[in-house]
């Protein structure tokens, strides 16, 4: 029968002549398999005897599914899938002409992230636009930023790094106690904690950076997890697990402030009603031209030197020292790179929460901006994008779906299937797209044509 | 000097000196020296498991030699002792280059990438440690397009112009090991090390691979060192040929006297046991009629 079935047969009527065959040889199949195992069943009855019940209606059912399975594999699904699978074979290799919107996808993205919050306010009101620009707009647009810094270690240099989170804790922290102790502004310490983090960068980074791939691994892990520690146990500095509070807000650069009591507060400047909107808004604005300030450092040096220098690193690390290249450098200033940003979207982080504590840096936050990274396609800062997006807003998005509610009872709360979602999603993603969303490496610098680099040519790293 | 090394100037741009590498109770090389001359193609020839990559591997710095000292004289001769030098050092600090015996190419990379990852240390020079280069400052713009420039040379000689935008890991076996003497040969190199760039090579891809060689020497004035199975290559473009068996050197001279060497001769097809005395003899024989001064 199988061997029939593989023979090529393109008159119509022939093939539903044959899928009917195969229809009924499948249910007669079934039949014979599932007669004694679904037709008969013996039970038990009250007074311990067999009983043999007779259930020829699930057993109609059997076969029925097996034989119109069989019959709807055959006529359709499989010529459809030949089908495809000639035309996709047939056609040139040649890259398809990619639509406008493929084209320049970055730019309307960014374009449209720039009008996002009016969009918002619009639509939703100066209150209602609050969950809109907050929980959506900053929340998603803080993970691509810290997946963007990570994409420098692991997506180009090609170091697994577990205890990402240790820098965004840096970062925070630094904000949170400096600007309480010293009262220094948001402006002058967030490059002090882009600084800072780095510092502790280089400094995890000199031991560390002899082990390879899961040795690597482990250790970054183990720093991630000491940081936090320290943060809980060191209680005179860091209040230990209150964490500090009552972090100041930033101000548009010391002209107008968002603070309610102060004579040049945003919404009187503009004769503007009350609102939190405003600062959220603003904050919206400077995550997002962190996050494009990480991209655009993140383009321009891949072009560099030392960025070539980190992806040939990932590819071949033997090589790149037989070329005189010092790796151990240029690893640690990959290191030192991405935690900058890491420190940059922590000292945004305590701007926007007003509080921070340990808990806000637990493994889990490490694992989740991997885990963006991955899904996104390591070094594919689009990609990347796009798996904050999915990852970050669909988690959010949970917690509006209460109509499931309706559907699973009162007592069903979606926000708790998350991290179920979460896993199964990638589960999927990872068989669909193993390299992730954009898996294709843009080269760096050409002759004649950009062509992407397939994604089964680039190497992982292995630390 | 063994007999045959009939090398008209004695400028050594490599002196090995009792070189000894031990890995736990092996003896990997016992006791090695020879001499690589300037402008020269030298061969190091021997038996699967002789050392040889050892040898390399202790040049070029992956190797730290239990005993011994390589000197590196360069052209302005200032000397190197490379077995005290990391091997990033080696490359580039001392000049000396090297490509691996299973292509290390990057594959995910394209093929100018390649050539361009290989100018990393003049370019990070150029662009000011990355910080002036970030800014936008014009000395790396120049230095990035000469190091095109330079990419496109060795692409031209190495016959790969066509594919320059395509990733290395895309290239057949022949263009890959021509792309990876190109990439050696971009960090501007005064001595190669080449291990086994005829290895996997079909008939014409190894012809190829001789024009190639005779031109980086003719052109660029690199010498090098070369480790090669394929006894037509070695023959036929080296000047010089070291030949190792067990660690230990067994014949130096030019291509015509190790071809004839009893030593080598034996070391390579074997001989039986009984045979060992009379082979012996043998070469004893033909040592006392060259006067040699084993």
């Amino acid at each position: 029968m199988s061997n029939i079935s593989n023979t090529h047969e393109s008159a119509g009527g022939n093939l539903t002549a044959r899928a009917l065959r195969e229809g009924v040889f499948a249910g007669l199949v079934s039949l014979g398999l599932f007669v004694l195992f679904v037709g008969l069943e013996t039970t038990q009855n009250i007074r311990n005897e067999l009983v043999l019940n007779q259930r020829w209606g699930l057993l109609a059912i059997f076969v029925a599914v097996a034989a119109v399975g069989r019959f709807l594999m055959v006529a359709y699904i499989r010529p459809r899938l030949e089908a495809r699978k000639a035309s996709a074979s047939a056609k040139p290799v040649t890259e398809e002409q990619e639509g406008f919107f493929r084209r320049n996808f970055s730019k309307i993205a960014i374009a449209f992230l720039l009008v996002y919050p009016f969009i918002a306010v619009a639509i939703f009101g100066v209150q209602g636009s609050l969950k809109w620009v907050d929980n959506f707009g900053i929340q998603i647009l803080i993970y691509v930023m810290l997946a963007w810094g990570l994409n420098i270690v692991v997506g180009l240099a090609g170091l697994l790094d577990l205890g990402y989170v240790a820098f965004y804790a840096v970062g925070a922290y630094s904000y949170a106690l400096l600007s309480q102790q010293f009262g220094l502004s948001f402006w002058a310490l967030l490059p002090l904690a882009g600084i800072l983090a780095a510092f502790w960068g280089i400094i995890l980074g000199f031991p560390v950076l002899r082990l390879k791939g899961d040795y690597l691994a482990i250790v970054t892990l183990a720093f991630g997890e000491i940081i936090r520690l320290v943060l809980i146990n060191w209680t005179d500095v860091t209040r230990g697990t209150f964490g500090v509070s009552g972090i100041p807000k930033a101000s548009v650069f010391g002209i107008w402030s968002f603070d309610v009591g102060a004579p040049n507060y945003f919404a009187k400047a503009f004769g503007l009603p009350m609102s939190s909107a405003y600062y959220k808004i603003f904050l919206f604005y400077l995550i997002l031209a962190l996050a494009l300030l990480t991209a655009y450092v993140t383009i321009r040096l891949r072009r560099m030197p030392i960025g070539r220098a980190w992806e040939a690193l990932r590819e071949d690390e033997i090589a790149c020292r037989s070329l005189g290249i010092n790796t151990v450098t240029t690893k640690l200033t990959a290191f030192a790179t991405g935690a900058m940003f890491g420190g940059f979207a922590g000292s945004f982080f305590a701007v926007r929460q007003g509080f921070v504590s340990p808990e806000s840096f637990v493994f889990l936050e490490s694992a989740i901006i991997l885990s963006i990274v991955v899904l996104g396609g390591m070094g594919s800062l689009v990609g990347i994008a796009i798996a904050a997006v999915v990852m970050v807003g669909g988690t959010e998005l949970l917690r509006e779906m209460t109509f499931l509610k309706a559907i699973f009872g009162p007592d069903f709360t979606p926000e708790l299937y998350r991290m179920l979602i979460f896993g199964l999603a990638m589960v999927v993603v990872m068989v669909w797209k193993p390299r992730g969303f954009v898996g294709s490496r843009e080269p760096t610098a050409f002759l004649k044509e950009r062509k992407a680099v397939s994604s089964s040519f680039t190497t992982e790293g292995h630390g | 000097m063994a007999p045959g090394t009939n090398t008209m100037t004695n400028d050594p741009i490599l002196k090995v000196e009792h070189l000894s590498m031990r890995f736990g109770g092996l003896m990997a090389i016992n006791d090695f020296s020879f001499e690589a001359q300037r402008g020269e193609i030298t061969a190091l020839i021997g038996p699967n498991g002789a050392g040889k990559t050892t040898v390399f591997n202790c040049v070029t710095g992956f190797y730290k030699p239990t005993m011994g000292m390589i000197i590196m004289r360069q052209k302005g001769g200032r000397e190197f002792l490379l077995e005290r030098m990391a091997d990033f050092e080696i490359t580039r600090d001392a000049k000396v280059a090297r490509t691996f015996q299973n292509i290390r190419l990057f594959s995910g990379l394209t093929v100018l990438e390649n050539l361009l990852v290989a100018q990393h240390n003049m370019l990070m020079k150029a662009s000011g440690y990355t910080f002036l280069g970030l800014l936008g400052f014009p000395a790396y713009k120049k230095a990035s397009a000469e190091s095109i420039e330079i990419a496109k040379y060795w692409l031209e000689k190495a016959n790969l112009i066509e594919r320059a935008d395509d990733p290395a890991g895309d290239l057949p076996y022949g263009a890959q090991r021509r792309l990876e003497i190109a990439r050696a040969m971009c960090t501007g190199p005064e001595f190669l090390c080449l291990d086994e760039p005829a290895a996997g090579l079909n008939p014409r891809e190894s012809l190829a691979l001789n024009e190639l060689l005779r031109s980086i020497r003719k052109d660029s004035g690199t010498s090098i060192l070369l480790i090669e199975h394929d006894m037509s290559v070695v023959m036929e473009i080296s000047d010089h040929v070291v030949v190792l068996e067990y660690g230990q050197k067994i014949s130096d001279g030019t291509p015509e006297h190790v071809k004839n060497d009893p030593k080598v001769i034996a070391a390579y097809l074997g001989v039986e046991d009984d045979e060992v005395e009379e082979v012996i003899e043998e070469i004893e024989e033909i040592e006392e009629t060259q006067g040699g001064t084993h």
